[in-house]
């Protein structure tokens, strides 16, 4: 934090650390617990550390892409973003809370897809006079009339990822998280969401797009950051990083880790 | 450092993310969100049963199955009660208990079973123990015309204590809410619990007069008659009986113990799910 930016900061992320702790099984996990005998719940925990001080800053009017192998702590980072996630040591700064669009399970399986819509905008903080205008709106934006009376169990990843992106972006957002989640539509779909991205950066809106996607991270970003195993490998112009983490990949693909 | 970057986020109107917002906040933005706790309520009290016949009538049929399955052990078989008041007895025990242990229960899994909420969405993460209570509370209230029906039959007359019915009824919401709200914190930290939940449900069931009466029990231990005089739970039977059976009445006493248990449960309750908000979908 020695160098002082002019530009309007937006999100500051204070070296952030992120640990799981996760109940471990199989043989390696069994090995460990052997010794404790009866009540070895604590050797079967294992840590993971998803995230290992991160930090950066994020100005007013960057659009960050985050790129980086499964596993490299991008979700688990941006989940700690939005709030959404306990960090184990660091902090993170915003201007107002991120809202932070994943690929995931239905908000509530049981319901149909428009009393999930009703649900949701109204945990957003919205009335429920106000949802019950918004629900054809929101299931026209997600393609999903013919769909909207069925459980949300019964839909596919794709049809829960397009619901939920129609809900949240519903409200407008300053700071917007999209994890994965437009890579799982179809065409039609994606062309909707892009336009209503664009509109909402054109409102000062900060954008995070995670994605495995260079291409479309090529053509939305303005800067990139590539995590690694959990830190920051590189940060900045989206040719550069991109063009680096491409030579990498490949330069690891022939080895049997990948 | 840390105390530059404070003051260069503060200089440019950034706040914190990932910590609790003050508790009065916490309850202001929690309270703008009602409708939805109550919505919430309702859709899934209506999805809970939706694929048997009966539906809601589900929440209405299973007590009063379960007062005549007591009824028939302890009123029929056992024959410990032959007073014909047992029967209205019996069944405000079971409807008011069953919102007891459904509050509790339902509490309980109020965070986990909304993963997939919590995942997505920011919001005061207490309207989600709310939202179990008030399903339990539309379950109560659905029961409650069986209750009516039970106690005219086995004595006619209307009771002038009933007028104080209402008022049982809501402060037993509350207490249930303070039940719920605690229990579901507990199960977040140590996920154990939610497996002793049938057990302390049924210590509960048992130890709190639900199917029988104390002092016609006999019981003269003053430690037990003490303890006993003290469970919420057998305050909350004991008002409720008293302002629809008559014989039974309507004490100050158990107003006052129903009432603390209440406030100090609620107060606790609150603060104490607040105080871990940020880890409620943590994992």
């Amino acid at each position: 934090m020695t160098k002082r930016d002019m530009r309007k900061p937006v999100v500051i992320v204070d070296d952030v650390s992120v640990t799981y702790t996760v109940y471990a099984t199989g043989k390696r996990a069994r090995g460990r617990l052997g010794k404790d005998g009866l009540v070895a719940k604590k050797s079967s925990l294992r840590k993971i550390r998803a995230v290992e001080n991160v930090s950066f800053t994020v100005y007013e009017g960057e659009t960050i892409g985050v790129i980086g192998s499964n596993g490299s702590g991008k979700s688990t980072l941006m989940r700690s973003i939005a709030g959404l996630l306990e960090v184990e040591s660091g902090r993170v700064f915003a201007s107002s809370r991120p809202t932070l669009l994943a690929v995931g399970a239905a908000l509530m399986p049981n319901l149909s897809g428009e009393q999930n819509i009703m649900l949701g905008g109204m945990a957003l903080g919205y009335t429920r006079a106000s949802m019950t205008n918004s629900v054809d709106t929101i299931a026209q934006f997600a393609g999903l009339e013919e769909f909207i009376d069925l459980p949300m169990r019964t839909y596919s990843s794709g049809m829960a990822a397009r619901l939920r992106f129609a809900i949240a972006q519903h409200k407008d957002h300053d700071i917007l998280i999209i994890d994965e989640a437009l890579a799982v539509g179809d065409k039609q779909f994606r062309n909707r969401s892009e336009a209503r991205l664009r509109e909402m950066r054109a409102q000062a809106g900060t954008v995070f797009l995670v994605s495995h996607s260079i291409a479309s991270i090529r053509e939305t970003c303005n800067r990139v950051i590539w995590l690694d195993k959990g830190k920051i490998r590189m940060d900045g112009d989206p040719i550069k990083v991109t063009q680096a983490y491409k030579e990498y990949m490949d330069s690891i693909s022939t080895s049997p880790e990948h | 450092m840390a105390d530059t970057i404070d003051e260069y986020a503060g200089e440019h109107g950034l706040r914190r993310i990932g910590t609790r917002p003050r508790l009065g906040n916490y309850i202001a933005e929690a309270w703008r969100r009602r409708e939805f706790s109550w919505t919430m309520a309702l859709l899934s009290r209506r999805s809970r049963h939706a694929r048997t016949r009966l539906g809601v009538w589900w929440s209405v049929l299973l007590p009063l199955l379960q007062s005549m399955v007591y009824g028939l052990i302890f009123g029929v078989l056992l024959g410990s009660h032959r007073s014909p008041d047992f029967i209205p007895f019996l069944v405000t025990g079971v409807f008011l208990f069953t919102f007891v242990s459904g509050s509790f229960s339902a509490g309980a899994l109020s965070i986990s079973a909304n993963a997939g909420l919590l995942r997505s969405i920011n919001f005061p993460r207490i309207v989600l123990p709310v939202s179990a209570v008030v399903e339990q509370l539309l379950n109560l209230l659905g029961t409650l015309p069986i209750l009516f029906v039970v106690a005219l039959a086995f004595d006619l007359s209307v009771k002038v204590e009933f007028l104080l019915f209402p008022l049982v009824i809501a402060l037993l919401a509350l207490f249930g809410l303070g039940v719920a709200l605690i229990a579901s914190r507990l199960t977040v930290d140590v996920r154990d619990l939610s497996k002793l939940i049938p057990f302390v449900t049924r210590i509960l069931f048992y130890v709190s007069g639900v199917f029988y009466n104390p002092e016609r029990l006999g019981i003269d231990n003053p430690i037990i008659v003490g303890a006993m005089e003290l469970n919420p739970v057998y305050a909350f039977l004991s008002l409720a009986r008293g302002t629809l059976i008559a014989g039974y009445e309507v004490t100050i006493f158990h107003w006052i113990v129903a009432g603390s248990w209440t406030l100090v449960l609620l107060v606790l309750g609150t603060v104490y799910f607040w105080r871990a908000e940020e880890r409620y979908g943590n994992d």
